[in-house]
C-alpha cells in the first residue's frame, strides 16, 4: 500500500527524521492558512498524488505555460493562487500515464535552500533477504537511469537482521554520500532512524529522493515515498487508515474487498483463474493465441461460491470485456464450487459475452455436470490450449 | 527413490485443529501419509482425527519422533510457528500459509541459516512423493508414479505440470512447490541438486515466474553442473510474459521492478543453459516428451509485439 508524500513525512517525523515543516491542505483557503503557519519567505506547493515526476508534469486543463505539480511561492496569496489552479485539475506525469490523476490534496511546505542533492532508499533485497540501503550522490534523478548509466555511483548495503542497524552501516552510508565531519554524523544518524522506521512499520520501500544538504548545513528529506507491506497492515491500523482509495482502480478496490487479487489490463478477454502462476500463464496463452487479456484475476485457493460470483461481477463490469475465460485447476478449490459460483453470478448479472470454461482437478466431473445442466450458454473446453483458442476465436481475435 | 519425503516420513501438523488444516490432514491420511500428531497451543493432551495433539512442537517431536512438520497457521503467527519448528530441530518444515509479512520472513530466513532444518515455502502448495507421502494441499488424484521431478514457484502451475506428465504416461517421482514469496526457505537450486542426485528422477520440469533472479541462478547452476557431467533432460516454463512491470501479480514475489525480473530474461537464461522452454503452460508435458524422444525443438512464435 502506498501513501501520500505528506503522510510519509508525518511517519518519518515521528521517528525524528529531519523533514521540512509543512501542512496538508484540501482546499485553496486551507493552503493559504498553511502558508501563514510557516516562516517563509519561500513556500512550496506540492500536488499529492501517488505518482512521481510531479514537478515536470503538466495539468490537462491548464495551458502549456502553466506550472507543474510542484511550485514555488513567495507569499501566502501566491500559495492560494497555485492551490486554486492545481486542485481538482488533472496532473499528467511520466508515471501517471496519459490519463493523469486528479489532484485532491496539496502539501504546503517551507522552502529549502538546496546546496546539494543525494539519493537514499531502503528496500528488502530479495537476493540476500536483507533490508538494504541504496545510496547515491546522484540525487533528484531517476535512480533506475543512474543504475543503468553509472552503476558505480550507487552503493547497496545490506543490514543483517541478526544485528540490526549498527554504527558502521551509518559510516558506510555517509562515505557513499561523500560526506565528512559533522555531516557524516548527521547522515549516519539519519540512516539509523530511517532503518528503525522501515523495520517498525513493515515498509517494503522507503525512498528519499532527493535528500538535500541545505544552505545552513543540515541534511533534510525533501521528498519521501513509502510503500507498506500489505500483509503486515493488520498490525498497523493507523497506517491502514492512511489508504486513499481515490488513488486506486475502483475494480481493484472492489476485488480487494472480496480478498481477490485483481489487476486491470487493457485487453478484451476477462480471465478468472485460481492461483497467481496459472493466472499469469493464462494471460500468456491468450496472448500466444493472438488475444489480449483484460485483467489478471486470481480467485485464490479457498474461494467460495460467493467469492467466485464477486469475481465474475467485477470482470463483467469492465466495458472492455468482450469474452470471459474461466480457467480453474482445482486443488483446494473444488470444481463444483466454481461451477456453482459461476451459475449464481450469471443468473444474477446476466451474460452478454461469450464464456469459455475450463475445469480440471478435484471434483471435475461434478463441476462439468453442474455447468451442463444449468442450461447456460457456456462453451466448454477440454484443456487450457483448447480454452484459450476458443475464447480468442469467440471475441474475434486473430488465429 | 524420491527426494525429501517418502513412505517412512513421519509428519506433524502445526495448527492441526483449524478448518483448513483439518481438511488437508484428512486428505493426507487418506493418501497414506504417516501423520503422527498435531500441535495446537492450549489443546495439548486432546486428540484430533485420532491423532495426539501437543501444546508445543518440541513435545510433539519428542513424543512422535517426527521428521517433518506442515504449518497451516494464520499469516501473522506463521513466522513464530516456523521458528518454533526450527528450535525443535524438525528436519523438514513445510509452510503452506500465504501472506506472511516479508520482514517476518527475513528473520525466519536468518534463523534457518546454520540450523538443522530445511524450510519449504511459505505460500506454497507443499510436496508429494507419488504413492508415498503427501505434505500440503496438492490434489493427489492427478499424480502417477513415474520418473519426472517437478519444482515450481506456482501452486496451480505445478498441478498443470503434474497433470500433463501423468497424461503423457511419464509420471512423477516428487513434485515440490517452493512458493511464490520473495523470501523463501528452499530455492530452485536446492531442489534441482536433489533431483540431479536422485537416481529415480530421469527428467526435470522447472516452473518459474516473473520477479527476482532465482530462475537465472538455477539456469546457471544447471549449466555449471552439466559442464561437470551431471545433467538430466529439463523443461522450463516461465509465467508472466504478458505481466505489466511494477505490478504485483498475485504472488508477493511476482513483480518486475527496475527493469529486472522479466520473463524474457529468464527464458533466455534457461535456453542458454540447455533447457527446453515450453511455449505455453499447456505444452509442458508435450515439450518434455519431445525432448526425451530427441525431437528437435519446434520453431516457436514469440508473443506478439
Amino acid at each position: 500500500m502506498h501513501i501520500h508524500e505528506y503522510q510519509a513525512k508525518d511517519v518519518l517525523r515521528s521517528y525524528g527524521v529531519p523533514v521540512p515543516d509543512g501542512f496538508a491542505a484540501m482546499d485553496a483557503d486551507e493552503a493559504k492558512a498553511a502558508a501563514g503557519k510557516l516562516p517563509g519567505p519561500v513556500f512550496v506547493v506540492k500536488a499529492q498524488i501517488h505518482a512521481g515526476g510531479r514537478g515536470k508534469g503538466s495539468f490537462k486543463e491548464l495551458g502549456a505555460d502553466a506550472g507543474g505539480g510542484v511550485r514555488l511561492a513567495r507569499s501566502a496569496d501566491e500559495v492560494r493562487e497555485h492551490a486554486a489552479q492545481m486542485l481538482n485539475n488533472t496532473l499528467v506525469t511520466v508515471q501517471t500515464g496519459p490519463d493523469g490523476k486528479q489532484v485532491n490534496r496539496l502539501y504546503v511546505e517551507a522552502g529549502s535552500q538546496i546546496d546539494k542533492e543525494f539519493y537514499l532508499s531502503l528496500l528488502v533485497d530479495r537476493a540476500t533477504g536483507f533490508t538494504s540501503f541504496v545510496v547515491s550522490t546522484e540525487g533528484g534523478m531517476d535512480i533506475e537511469a543512474v543504475a543503468h548509466e553509472t552503476p558505480e555511483k550507487i552503493l547497496t548495503l545490506g543490514v543483517d537482521p541478526a544485528t540490526g542497524f549498527m554504527p558502521h552501516h551509518g559510516r558506510a552510508v555517509a562515505k557513499a554520500l561523500g560526506l565528512t565531519g559533522d555531516l557524516a554524523k548527521q547522515a549516519g544518524a539519519l540512516a539509523g532512524k530511517l532503518y528503525t522506521a522501515f523495520m517498525a512499520r513493515d515498509m517494503e520501500m522507503l525512498e528519499i529522493n532527493p535528500l538535500v544538504l541545505t544552505g545552513d548545513g543540515e541534511l533534510r528529506c525533501l521528498d519521501a515515498k513509502i510503500g507498506f507491506d500489505s500483509n503486515a497492515l493488520p498490525r498497523h491500523p493507523d497506517i491502514a487508515e492512511m489508504r486513499d482509495e481515490t488513488e486506486e482502480d475502483a475494480k481493484e478496490i472492489e476485488a480487494s474487498r472480496h480478498d481477490l487479487s485483481y489487476i486491470a489490463l487493457d485487453g478484451d478477454i476477462g480471465c478468472m483463474v485460481n492461483g497467481a502462476g496459472l493466472a499469469m500463464g493464462t494471460m500468456d496463452i491468450i496472448k500466444y493465441h493472438g488475444g489480449a487479456p483484460a485483467n489478471f484475476l486470481d480467485v485464490g485457493g479457498g474461494a467460495t461460491a460467493e467469492k467466485v460470483a464477486a469475481a465474475f461481477k467485477i470482470i463483467t463490469a469492465d466495458p472492455n470485456v468482450k469474452g470471459i475465460l474461466v480457467n480453474i485447476f482445482g486443488g483446494i478449490m473444488r470444481c463444483d464450487v466454481i461451477a456453482e459460483g459461476i451459475i449464481t453470478a450469471v443468473k444474477e448479472v446476466g451474460l452478454s459475452v461469450p464464456l469459455v470454461v475450463r475445469l480440471e482437478g478435484t471434483n471435475v466431473a461434478e463441476g462439468k455436470k453442474i455447468i451442463e445442466e444449468s442450461g447456460l450458454n457456456v462453451i466448454s473446453a477440454d484443456d487450457l490450449d483448447d480454452a484459450a483458442q476458443k475464447i480468442v476465436k469467440a471475441v474475434g481475435g486473430s488465429n | 527413490m524420491s527426494i525429501l519425503i517418502n513412505k517412512d516420513t513421519r509428519v506433524l501438523c502445526q495448527g492441526m485443529t483449524g478448518k483448513t488444516a483439518t481438511f488437508h490432514t484428512k486428505a493426507a491420511l487418506e493418501f497414506g501419509t504417516k501423520m503422527v500428531g498435531g500441535v495446537a497451543p492450549g489443546k495439548g493432551g486432546s486428540s484430533h482425527l485420532d491423532l495426539p495433539v501437543f501444546d508445543t512442537v518440541l513435545e510433539a517431536r519428542q513424543a512422535t519422533d517426527a521428521d517433518a512438520s506442515v504449518i497451516y497457521v494464520p499469516p501473522l503467527f506463521a513466522a513464530d510457528a516456523i521458528c518454533e519448528a526450527i528450535q525443535a530441530e524438525i528436519p523438514l518444515i513445510v509452510c503452506i500459509t500465504e501472506g506472511i509479512p516479508v520482514l517476518d520472513m527475513q528473520r525466519v530466513n536468518r534463523a534457518l541459516s546454520g540450523s538443522k532444518s530445511r524450510l519449504i515455502g511459505p505460500n506454497c502448495p507443499g510436496l508429494i512423493t507419488t504413492d508415498e507421502c503427501k505434505i500440503g494441499i496438492m490434489p493427489a488424484s492427478i499424480f502417477r508414479k513415474g520418473s519426472v521431478g517437478i519444482v515450481s514457484r506456482s501452486g496451480t502451475l505445478t498441478y498443470e505440470a503434474v497433470f500433463q506428465t501423468s497424461q503423457q504416461g511419464l509420471g512423477q517421482t516428487t513434485a515440490v512447490g517452493i512458493g511464490g514469496d520473495p523470501i523463501k526457505g528452499t530455492e530452485f537450486i536446492d531442489v534441482l541438486e536433489l533431483f540431479l542426485a536422485d537416481p529415480a528422477t530421469e527428467s526435470i520440469v522447472m516452473i518459474g515466474e516473473i520477479g527476482g533472479q532465482a530462475e537465472e541462478d538455477a539456469a546457471q547452476f544447471l549449466a555449471d553442473e552439466a559442464r561437470r557431467g551431471r545433467s538430466k533432460p529439463t523443461v522450463g516454463f516461465i509465467a508472466g510474459r504478458t505481466a505489466p512491470p511494477g505490478r504485483r501479480m498475485g504472488h508477493a514475489g511476482a513483480v518486475i521492478s527496475g527493469g529486472k525480473g522479466g520473463a524474457e530474461d529468464k527464458i533466455a537464461a534457461m535456453r542458454d543453459a540447455g533447457l527446453r522452454v515450453s511455449p505455453t503452460p499447456a505444452k509442458i508435458g508435450e515439450t518434455l516428451v519431445g525432448l526425451l524422444k530427441g525431437q528437435p525443438e519446434e520453431a516457436q512464435p514469440t508473443a506478439a509485439e
